[in-house]
This record gives C-alpha cells, structure tokens and sequence, in this order.
C-alpha cells in the first residue's frame, strides 16, 4: 500500500511534541511521519524514551499542559491538533479510541465494568437502556470474557490482569472505532495471557475492520501482529515498512543491530551482540543522525549531516547513510 | 562447613546445591469479619514441594509467569524466606539448620542479584563505599588492599575505576545492574542467584549485563541461578532450565533438549506464546486458554489441568510427581510419554 495520503485513515506529518522542564527543553518527538490505513495494523516500536508512547498520546493530544505539539494530524480531511477541545472530544473514544499498558488506572476502582461499559454507548450510542445492556454483553462476550451476564456487576479488583485488560477493550470497543490506539497493552501480562490479548486485538481488527497502532518495546510482539512497522530512536521514526521486510532485511543500523542484539534460538551461550551506549540526551541539538555514536556502519557524514527519511525500497523507507551497505550485505549474507 | 573459596573448573555432573520437597506459605492477612466468622486463616501457597538440583558451574534457568513462586524459591535459597518445610542442601550440608558463623559463611558463597539494583543499592553510599563496605564486613581484605579490590571489581564489571566516587543515581539502568553484580561478586561467591537481573533494562542493553553473566561465569567458575519470565532469554544463556507453575517445578532438562521436544503441556504452552521475532511463523491460534489459577486455591490434582489441552480425569484429582516417566527428564504430568508425548492442537 503506497502511503498516498487520501487512502490513509491517519496520517501524521511532521509531528513535534517538545516538553518544557526544569532542566529546559526535551525534544520527545522530533519530525515523525506515520500513516496507517483502514484495517491495516501498524506497530510503534522502540527502546525507553525512543518517543513511541508519547507519539500514540499526542494523536489525540492527550499529553500533560507543558507539551508543546507542532505538526498535523490529519483524520478524515482534519486536523486533530488544529480541531476545538469540544470537537476534539467528539473523535476521542467515538471514532479513535486508545487502550493503556496498566487497565488498572483507566478503570474506575468504585464503578461496575457494566457501568462503564454503559457510560461508553450513552455517550457514543443511540441505544436504549435494554440495548445498552445487550450491547455491553455481547461486547464482553467479543473480548472473550465467559458469562458476561454476571461479570458486568464486577468491579476492576475482582478481574485479574487479562481480564481487566480485556475489559478495557471491551469498553474502548463500544462506540466501533475505526482506529483503535494500544499503548504496550500486554506488557504488564504474563507471556500466555499476552498471548491471548494480542490473538484478541488481532481478531477484532480482521473481523471489525478497525486499524491498529500498537506501541510496544517487544520486536517479537510486533513480528507476531503487525502489518506493517515504524521503528523509532531518540524522537525519530528511522525506518518504516512492511514488517516482513523491515524484520529481515532492515536497511537502518539501528533496526539491524536491534534485531542482533536479541537472544535467538539456536546460538546458545554465545554472547549477544549489544548496542553500546546509551540513546542521546534529548535536551540537546543533535547533529547529524542520533543513532551515529553507537553505530557500528558509521561514517563521516552521519555526525554532521541528518540522513533523510528516504525510500530505500518499495514501500520502505530509512533514514540512514548504511541504506545501501546494509542491502549489499544482505545481499551477501 | 567451610567457606567456599572462588575456583573455575569445567562443569561437572556433581550438584553443588539440591533442594528438595521446598514449600513456603504466606498468610494472608485477616479481617475482623472473618475472625469474628471463625473462618480460617487463608494462605497463599506460593511453593508447594519445590525440588531441583543445580550442578557445579552450570546457569540454571528457572522459568515460569508470575504467581508461580519462582522468585519465593530465589528467597528461600539465600534464606530470606525461611521455607515451612523441605531441604536445601549446599556442598553436602544442611543450609536450613546453618547458624553463627557457618550461616554467614553460606551467605558469602551464595549471592543474590536483583531485578531493581536501585532498590538494593544504598543512595547515601558512593558505589566504592557500598563494595568496600561488603569486602570489610566479611574480611575479605582489609586495610589498604580495600581500595584496590573496589578497582579490581570495577574492572571485573567494566566499569570505569572514577565510577567508585558516583552515587547510585548517577548510573543507567545497565550500569546499575553492573554495581549490582559487582556488590554480589565482592565477597567471592561460588552461586549466584540472580532474580530478573535483565527485565527492567532495553533490549540493547540487557544484551550487555547478559554477556556480563556468560563472561563472569565463564572466568570465575560461577554456578548461576538464573530465574526470568523471558523464554527467549533463558533458552540463551542456561544449560538446563526448571519450568514452574504454581508453587511446582512442572518440567527440568536440559535446555535445548526441552525447548525442542517440552514434554508438559505447559512448557508447551509457554514456549508456543513467546513472540517469535520471525514474522513469518505467525499463529493466530492462542498457545493456551484460561487465566493462571489463583495460589490462595491452587486446584487439585495437577495444577495445570484446567487450562490443559489433553487433561484426563486422574489430573482433577491426582498430583503427578515430578519423575522421568520413561524419559530422558523429569517431568510432572501423567499424561507424559516414554519419548514423545501425544501431539495435541492447543
């Protein structure tokens, strides 16, 4: 799918979200381009502070009064971040609705799931109080939750970690989003209950139409749900793709020393190739590509001069001066 | 006893540590309603009947979600917990029954290292203050020899020597975890426990304190225990693996050889939901049904029969022991063949 942006459902352009704090200014997001299309699943992936969380939040400008967001966000011929708070409201939860890591805080401890399910479809919804309910428990039914009946008088504390994540969903699924925004949602979740929740999350987005971005730390999670992949590093998304391309031949240092640096079956005991260092600070300029000091493909153009986010490939791009070496090695190996 | 002095060798079948019939209960704190009600005290049975054996100079990974007492085994092993019943048994003696001087002595040879180094580093301590602190309380050099043995663990560690003068905070996570390392290695351990010592860090850098642990292992002899929810990462760095659910060791073999052919329908299970980084070996099958049990009411029987794919009725009512069942390994389940176990669709 090429990224003309009439066939996308979000399109993010040149997405800027700078915090102002004590110590100055911190640069959390600096010039990220996304798209997603109806339907389709994009993974936004990265290592902590890598501004993949706080991309996801500035979508529908859910970030704390000292974030200053610059850039569009273009949903349905508009701007999100141009739109009154009252319009803005209308979008939140109706059309893109958005599901956190911990459920625990998004749930409201002192009111019923049902309740809050029902809270959901009165405010997105036209339905009747018995439709009200018949939805509530067909959408605890859809997020496998067994005899939703009884389960609508819980409360969050008497759901375990997968339930009340699935709870969520549930909740965030009332009003049928078209795009549906999950911040590390199983990273909390022991692997086999991860396991269920991303099968769930990909279910519903094959039976209910409904895009996906899911943000995540795991490269695996992203392999075993994701269309398509936007790996982000220190602010930047520096490569974007198809994840069955990105995931075997990356064509940006940084994704192709991610994907070496993690344990793979079959080299037991061997050591792991690390990435030295540490991602740069983010409240100073950085010349050239943030990834350079760490990178094992450096050269001298790389510290002085940004890469452009160009298209390596169909329907693939990379910001990196490697581009071409990365694919001839490939080409070796 | 005597203390245990750090020697390399070769890893041998000898087991340096066994533990056996381990079980550790937690009560559960009581309302008034139920002490006026007369109900009883309510326990969460976070290990019941742990046993294993780990081998001189092996990394054994023990594995498992949480809930599953892996961490409360790591606790007991260096007596943090002091466990309700069982044995553990370290180069021959009684380790539950050391007292005075031969409890401290085992102390020194089996080291813990934590997930949160934060939480286990003093903040009010410079980093050389907190290692030269370890090596004088345990007189492991005194005097002057103090300052040049810091040096020596930082080097071990790769650490730059200036970092003896830092504070905790002043580190990353990954150079924290190295502190951490270092804090255990100061007293010359023969075992190290390490609970989760990688989870907190970025995938890039946990690379990094993992081959701290191949490295360290590799030079110093070490025995590892190494205990993580992270399948990837166990199958990577362990030789053999202990899987556990719910209080119990489910499964025990060597790695490779229970990760190609896992015998308990749980190890299955859990193999099967670990994220593959290949996108193309996708399922869109869920690897198991139904949310792990709660510890305060394990079921009875084998614990895992209702989640189980191929559950029988003997496993709603009896407890597989842990044996090889005709097997190359032990494994807990009744259901167990002699070599392959019935294929089964989750």
């Amino acid at each position: 799918m090429m990224a003309a942006p009439s066939s996308a459902l979000l399109d993010v352009r040149d997405l800027h979200v700078r915090f102002a704090t004590a110590r100055g200014e911190v640069r959390a997001v600096d010039g990220v381009n996304l798209s997603v299309a109806p339907g389709e699943t994009l993974g936004l992936v990265g290592e902590s502070g890598s501004g993949k969380s706080v991309t996801l939040r500035a979508i529908l400008r859910l970030l704390r009064a000292n974030a200053a967001i610059t850039g569009e966000v273009r949903w349905q011929g508009e701007n999100l971040l141009a739109l009154p708070e009252k319009r803005l409201r209308d979008i939140r939860g109706k059309d893109i609705a958005v599901i956190f890591q911990e459920p625990m805080s998004a749930l409201n401890p002192v009111i019923s799931i049902g309740r809050q399910i029902d809270e959901s479809l009165v405010a997105h919804t036209a339905l009747d109080a018995a439709g009200r309910r018949r939805r509530a428990i067909e959408l605890l039914d859809l997020v496998g939750i067994a005899s939703p009946e009884q389960r609508l008088a819980g409360f969050p504390h008497e759901f375990s970690g997968g339930m009340r994540q699935r709870a969520m969903i549930a909740i965030a699924l009332a009003a049928e989003p078209k795009l549906l925004l999950a911040d590390e949602p199983t990273t909390a979740l022991d692997v086999t209950i991860q396991d269920q929740i991303l099968k769930l999350l990909l279910r519903l987005n094959r039976e209910l139409g409904m895009g996906l971005i899911l943000v995540t730390h795991d490269l695996g999670v992203v392999a075993e749900t994701c269309d398509r992949v936007s790996v982000m590093y220190a602010g930047r998304v520096v490569e974007s793709g198809p994840v069955d391309r990105v995931f075997t031949a990356p064509r940006h240092a940084y994704t192709d020393a991610l994907l070496r640096s993690m344990p793979h079956g079959g080299a037991a005991r061997a050591p792991l190739r690390p990435i030295p260092g540490q991602p740069p600070r983010l409240d100073r300029a950085i010349a050239g590509c943030p990834f350079a000091p760490r990178c094992a493909l450096v050269e001298d153009r790389c510290t002085v001069e940004a890469p452009p986010f160009a298209v390596v490939a169909p329907d693939q791009r990379a910001a990196c001066w490697a581009s071409d070496r990365l694919a001839a090695r490939e080409g070796v190996a | 006893m005597s203390g245990t002095i750090l020697k390399s060798g070769p890893v041998a079948d000898a087991p340096i540590m066994t533990v056996d019939g381990l079980v550790k209960t937690f009560p559960l704190g009581r309302s008034l309603a139920d002490v006026l009600g007369g109900r009883p005290v309510r326990a969460v049975q976070a290990l019941s009947g742990v046993s294993l054996t780990v081998r001189k100079g092996e990394t054994l990974g023990v594995v498992g979600e949480s809930g599953c007492g892996k961490s409360t085994l790591a606790r007991c092993l260096v007596r943090l917990h002091e466990p309700d019943a069982g044995a553990v048994r370290f180069e021959g003696a009684d380790v539950l029954g050391l007292q005075g001087y031969a409890r401290r002595a085992y102390n020194r040879s089996v080291q813990m290292v934590f997930q949160d180094p934060y939480g286990s580093l003093n903040p009010r301590l410079s980093v050389g203050d907190a290692l030269a602190e370890a090596l004088t309380v345990h007189r492991i050099v005194e005097g002057g020899a103090v300052r040049e043995r810091v040096g020596e663990l930082l080097d071990l560690v790769h650490l730059p020597r200036d970092a003896a003068d830092r504070y905790p905070h002043e580190f990353s996570g990954g150079q924290r975890q190295r502190v951490g390392i270092a804090r255990a290695l100061a007293v010359e351990p023969s075992v190290i426990i390490a609970d989760e010592p990688v989870s907190a860090l970025d995938v890039s850098v946990q690379a990094q304190v993992v081959n701290l642990f191949l490295e360290l292992q590799e030079r110093l002899g070490l025995t590892l225990i190494f205990i993580t929810h992270d399948l990837r990462l166990v199958r990577h760095i362990s030789h053999r693996i202990a899987v556990m659910y719910l209080g119990k060791v489910v499964e025990t073999g060597d790695t490779e050889a229970v990760f190609t052919a896992p015998r308990h329908p749980y190890t299955r299970a859990l193999i099967a939901a670990v994220p593959q980084v290949d996108p193309h070996q996708r399922s869109a099958r869920e690897a198991v049904r139904g949310e792990l049990p709660s510890p305060i009411a394990p079921p009875p029987g084998c614990p895992f029969h209702p989640r189980c794919p191929i559950a029988e009725p003997q496993c709603r009512t009896v407890v597989p022991a842990l044996v090889p069942r005709g097997g190359p390994w032990p494994v807990a389940c009744h259901l167990a063949g002699p070599a392959d176990a019935p294929e089964f669709i989750a």
